[in-house]
């Protein structure tokens, strides 16, 4: 047996499952969808819950977000949604640069670009205006670094820059600068927690329309062969990038959580 | 005459070295699970095996991670929820050839062979016993078996929502072409 190790081949392990899925919890993680999978998400933000009994905890509104997700290589990823919460049509792709692994190569992190577009639908009426498609558009860009430490914590930091094309008032700001942590801990084979947390690096006083506060969600992931779920309490009600790191309005020490989930179901085309 | 007998003895032992061990790196390794729901199976051609043709001795090693699935995710699952990739990554055979003081493995010709030894999967060993074929074809020794294991047996916990999709006795089929070992 020992002469089998001597002769074993050094290999180059690369490092699966840093996340369970391709969002650590609303934002995306450096996963991305396998070669020719296709990744069919629903995801579900309630009301606030202590919006109380009348609102039946929030339960009684709720946003949704589909979107179908497709790898079409095993580095890249791209996919197409759609929110209820101001009617947003949104295109994305996941770009994999970097893989972390131990063995022959060795490399500390894992390393994905994401790059996505946003179209606000929700019927304009300003008077004596113009108001151009453009208007519409958000656009957002991630680098997104992630480190599975072991089998149980994975970290990962994303630095986020958005741009708004149209926002209502000067005192607005168009970009937004943000950094986003995120991290899981696997509780049981199939269950991890996962916490994320986004800091716009903006000031404050640039957020005059809506007055945004940091995105926090904690939540667990469980899988169950091909579904992920994952439930999530988080002060955010959008589902998307420039929603919920630009226009998180609900406050966690106030109580204003809103209960969520994802539902991943994968298919093999 | 002294001076040349050293060097020819040296080679002559050498030689006999070389003939002693059969080895390779490449072997292929598969498994079936059969339900009525869901066929599995996934390949590893990654395996290590030695071959000792003077005593009967057989070991096989090789990497959990390096078996290849028709999904990517349940590549993943296996990995990471089945057999644990990460704590156990190896899964390894160390036994012999039973009835070895039967059969000459210096002459052509393809033999039935008893193994048995302990295979060691997701950090638990047990004895195993299968039947194979070894076919000698010159330098070269292809070795060939099937057999079933049960799940239960290395402690690979199934849960309930999977319990139909993944059969509880998986087959295993071992196809191995050896080659001389040259150190």
């Amino acid at each position: 047996m020992d002469m089998l190790e001597e002769t074993e081949e050094q290999t180059t392990q690369y490092t699966i499952a840093t996340f369970k899925s391709t969002r650590v919890a609303t934002g995306h993680s450096i996963e991305r969808m396998p070669q020719r999978q296709l990744d069919f998400r629903v995801a579900h933000r309630f009301g606030r819950v202590n919006s109380g009994a009348y609102e039946f905890f929030g339960l009684d509104q709720s946003n949704i977000h589909l979107s179908l997700e497709y790898g079409i290589t095993d580095w890249l990823m791209v996919g197409i949604g759609r929110s209820s919460f101001q009617k947003v049509v949104d295109g994305f792709y996941k770009l994999s640069i970097l893989r972390q692994s131990t063995g022959k190569k060795v490399m500390p992190v894992s390393v994905s670009l994401f790059s996505g577009i946003y179209a606000n639908g929700l019927k304009q009426s300003v008077p004596n205006y113009d108001y151009y498609f453009s208007n519409r558009l958000s656009f957002v860009h991630q680098v997104l670094i992630g480190h599975k430490f072991n089998e149980l914590i994975s970290l990962q930091l994303s630095p986020t820059y958005i741009h708004r094309n149209f926002v209502e008032t000067p005192f607005d700001s168009n970009d937004i600068y943000a950094l986003g942590i995120g991290g899981r801990v696997k509780l049981t084979s199939r269950v991890t927690l996962n916490a994320e947390y986004y800091y716009r690096l903006n000031p404050q006083s640039e957020f005059a329309t809506v007055q945004a506060s940091n995105p926090l969600s904690i939540g667990f992931d469980i899988e169950t062969g091909g579904h992920v779920f994952q439930l999530h309490f988080t002060n955010s009600r959008s589902m998307i990038e420039p929603g919920f790191i630009g226009e998180t309005t609900g406050e966690w020490l106030k109580g204003d959580i809103h209960f969520g989930f994802n539902i991943s179901r994968v298919f093999n085309l | 005459m002294k001076s040349l007998l050293l060097p020819l003895t040296l080679l002559l032992s050498l030689s006999s070295i070389a003939q002693d061990k059969f080895f390779t790196r490449t072997g292929h390794i598969w498994f079936f699970s059969s339900t009525p729901v869901e066929d599995i199976e996934a390949h590893s051609r990654q395996v290590s095996s030695i071959l000792d043709v003077t005593t009967g001795e057989i070991v096989y090693s090789l990497q959990m991670r390096s078996f290849e699935f028709e999904k990517a995710l349940m590549e993943e699952h296996f990995n990471e929820n089945y057999v644990e990739s990460e704590k156990f990554p190896k899964a390894t055979f160390k036994g012999e050839i039973k009835n070895f003081d039967e059969i000459n493995l210096s002459e052509n010709g393809t033999y039935q062979v008893v193994v048995a030894g302990d295979l060691t999967i997701h950090g638990v060993t047990n004895p195993v016993e299968t039947e194979g074929t070894l076919k000698v074809n010159g330098e070269k020794i292809h070795g060939k078996s099937t057999f079933t294991l049960l799940v239960a047996d290395y402690d690979i916990e199934i849960p309930k929502v999977v319990q139909d999709n993944i059969a509880k006795e998986i087959e295993i089929n071992v196809d191995i072409n050896y080659e001389p070992y040259n150190q």
